[in-house]
């Protein structure tokens, strides 16, 4: 090393600010919500935007964070591993970033809709949920029988 | 195995909810690099597939595309598309060995003729087929029957795909790729040394879920394999402000500039390693600091030296350098050596006229 | 399986460029030397004035056009200034072209960024363009003009244009573009020492005697 005095935190420190410099995606990302959210209000037409298909960096994170804010909804799912689904400051447009069971980052969207689908209960489950609720009544009315 | 819709029952055993089937499926379809918009067909598509069978070659290799794609980095969507597949023969990983394991692979490709994934690793020793031999069969020998019943190939690695390594010259067993040798089924290559995990796997998602990707002129998936890495690099801001490094440790290199000056191949070199990165998404070769060797590339071990930029000439031009400008002095000096001899000359025969003589010539004639 | 464009790109960066290199070095070295060694005839005659120095001063005085010739003959003043100019900002301070440089000489020195780069090269290829237009145009030059005098011009604004194109990937695979950038430089590099772009060397010398012959006799430039 040429700069001795530069401790080998340091280095790590400066690459992890080289590899976060923010790309310049940030404002275009932005116009097209701009656009996006327009749709939805003429036509009702959501739109989805994949962060992880395009160079996206912390530095373009903050920069989309200083600028959509935090809004009102802030929901956590639990399905293989945690999901965050918040709404912007901007209303209609959500964030939904889905971590695995590690906690790893597995997918960052921009929504951009009334309410992201995935927080919609799904009808499989909703049927599932049917079946799961007589089965504990049966249980329930079942054991009362025999107590009583 | 019965070829049955596979995801449903899964999900089902583990108790899985129909919402983590749909986060699965849409984070399969940002893997895949589909437009969010086809998370509902990837989801469709994932519910009624049957689950194939795969059988795994491995040729004159490293192992290192068998190591990539078992530390492939999110374990529960690879998983699932393990449990999704069914690996029936894999040399390094199955527990059998010998005949018990080609028995496994007789009995797979008779079960399921026509219909199974064939998945190569390796080049294919063409010069000499003892060069490389599993239980006694040539990899040539083993190729061309395994891939007679398949539905398709898919080249893991740039071995397969292109010759890679073993085909480097001199190419001392006369490598060849797998479309070299086999010509009638439909060839998906997936280079790299080796590729990105996350790109095998999601070729293979992409295979179950729609079939053949489009594929570009090499064969490559165009999803993976249409923009180069210079094109999605961070550094390339640099490169368009003319900053490079002129060191693997100069004050440039650390502050992120561009690599081209010490060889970088990101410009002639097609992958999605500036935004798929590896590792779990961590770095990549030119995020390490260390230019890209342009190893998706056919050739890429003998394009003209890893270390040297693109624009540098690759031949030995030093040599014909130095013997142009010797022989450009003598032959500049001999040629106004002999101008000046000729000057010289003209003007010793040079005879001088006067009219009478010329009068007398006019009347002769 | 092979990539055909990396191939033609290998080729032009390999074989085809140790030869452009061999014609352009050695023919060039034949002509200077040439021209050098066979001289001038000696003038015995007593120098009225400084003939060296104003041998090397005329070598950039004739840089400016002389009064009244961007008047008569605007685009071919202009246009030539802004072609050579914009030519040898893209050739001598894009970054990739010092790091050929620097591979063939060890000279090397900081390159500018590609907005200076890519307008140049822009502004050289329209000027490059009016030239020829004019050319066309003027019935007494197009008479001057022989065919190489064309083929010269465009193989010069071929190396723009196709670098130009293969670093914007505006068309075609931007692998095979930059084979095609350097395919240009080459046939540029061999052509050289037989045409008329050999006044990139001779313009100093020719200058140079010039202003000698006119200094010894006595006048300044």
């Amino acid at each position: 090393m040429r700069n001795s005095s530069k401790s080998g935190a340091d280095l790590v420190q400066l690459m992890g600010a080289v590899a976060n410099l923010p790309t310049g995606n940030a404002l275009p990302i932005l116009a097209e919500i701009q656009e996006a959210l327009g749709r939805l209000i003429e036509s009702g037409t959501t739109a989805v935007i994949d962060l992880g298909s395009i160079p996206f960096t912390g530095g373009d994170e903050k920069i989309l964070q200083e600028i959509l804010g935090d809004g009102e909804v802030n929901a956590v799912l639990n399905a293989m591993g945690e999901s965050f689904v918040q709404e912007t400051a901007i209303p209609g447009v959500w964030r939904v970033d889905h971590y695995d069971l590690q906690g790893k980052t597995q997918a960052r969207f921009i929504e951009v809709t009334f309410i992201p689908d995935i927080l919609r209960t799904q009808p499989e489950d909703a049927l599932r949920g049917h079946e799961m609720l007589a089965e504990r009544l049966n249980e329930r009315t079942g054991a009362n029988e025999k107590g009583g | 195995m019965p070829s049955s819709p596979l995801l449903p029952k899964l999900m089902k055993a583990h108790g899985v909810s129909r919402r983590s089937f749909l986060k699965y499926c849409a984070s399969l379809t940002s893997l895949m690099a589909l437009p969010p918009a086809m998370a509902p067909r990837v989801a469709y598509a994932l519910e009624t597939a049957p689950r194939p069978s795969v059988i795994w070659l491995s040729f004159q290799e490293c192992t290192g595309c068998t190591e990539a794609i078992t530390r492939s980095s999110a374990p529960s969507l690879e998983e699932l598309i393990f449990d999704a597949i069914s690996l029936d023969y894999h040399h390094t990983l199955q527990a059998a060995s010998g005949a018990a394991a080609e028995h496994a692979r007789e009995a797979a490709m008779k079960e399921h003729w026509g219909k199974y994934l064939v998945i190569v690793d390796g080049s294919i020793p063409l010069d000499e087929p003892g060069y490389s031999a599993i239980a006694g069969i040539s990899n040539l020998d083993m190729l061309k029957e395994t891939a007679e019943g398949a539905a398709a190939i898919v080249s893991v690695g740039t071995c397969a795909a292109y010759g890679g390594l073993p085909q480097a010259n001199p190419n001392p067993t006369g490598a060849g790729a797998v479309s070299d040798i086999i010509k009638d089924k439909p060839i998906i290559n997936v280079p790299g040394c080796p590729p990105i995990p996350m790109v095998m796997t999601a070729v293979l998602a992409h295979y179950l879920t729609f079939g053949i990707p489009d594929l570009d002129e090499l064969g490559r998936p165009k999803a993976f394999f249409a923009e180069s890495i210079h094109d999605r690099c961070y550094r390339r801001p640099f490169y368009d402000k003319g900053l490079f490094a002129e060191g693997f440790d100069d004050e440039g290199a650390r502050a992120g500039w561009c690599l081209y000056k010490l060889g970088c191949k990101g410009p002639t070199t097609k992958s999605v390693c500036a935004t798929v990165k590896w590792n779990d998404g961590t770095s990549f070769p030119i995020e390490a600091g260390h230019g890209c060797l342009g190893c998706t590339e056919p050739d890429f071990w003998d394009n003209g030296g890893f270390y040297k930029p693109l624009s540098a000439p690759a031949g030995n031009y030093r040599r014909v350098g130095q013997a142009a400008v010797i022989a450009g002095v003598a032959a500049g000096a001999g040629g106004a050596y002999l101008a000046r001899k000729g000057k010289a000359d003209a003007l010793a025969n040079h005879e001088t006229v006067d009219a009478f003589t010329l009068e007398k010539e006019e009347k002769e004639s | 399986m092979n990539n055909p464009n990396f191939d033609l790109l290998m080729f032009a960066r390999g074989p085809l460029f140790d030869f452009a290199l061999l014609v352009f070095v050695a023919g060039v070295l034949i002509r200077v030397v040439e021209i050098l060694v066979l001289g001038r005839k000696k003038d015995f005659s007593k120098a009225k004035g400084k003939p060296v120095q104003q041998g090397i001063k005329t070598i950039f005085t004739r840089t400016l056009p002389r009064p009244g010739a961007i008047k008569a003959n605007p685009i071919t003043i202009v246009g030539g200034y802004v072609f050579h100019i914009g030519f040898f900002i893209a050739f001598l301070l894009f970054v990739p072209h010092i790091a050929l440089i620097e591979e063939l000489t060890g000279l090397s020195w900081p390159g500018v960024g590609r907005v200076i780069i890519e307008s140049s090269t822009v502004l050289a290829v329209i000027a490059g363009l009016a030239l020829l237009y004019t050319r066309w145009r003027d019935p007494v030059r197009r008479k001057l003009t022989t065919w190489v005098d064309y083929l010269v011009l465009v193989l010069s604004l071929l190396p723009l244009i196709t670098g130009y194109v293969a670093v914007n990937k505006l068309f075609g695979d931007p692998t095979f573009m930059m084979a095609l950038h350097i395919l240009s430089v080459d046939i540029l590099m061999i052509v050289f020492p037989f045409t008329k772009l050999m006044h990139a060397f001779t313009f100093a010398m020719a200058r140079y005697y010039n202003g000698s012959i006119q200094g010894r006799k006595g006048a300044e430039s």
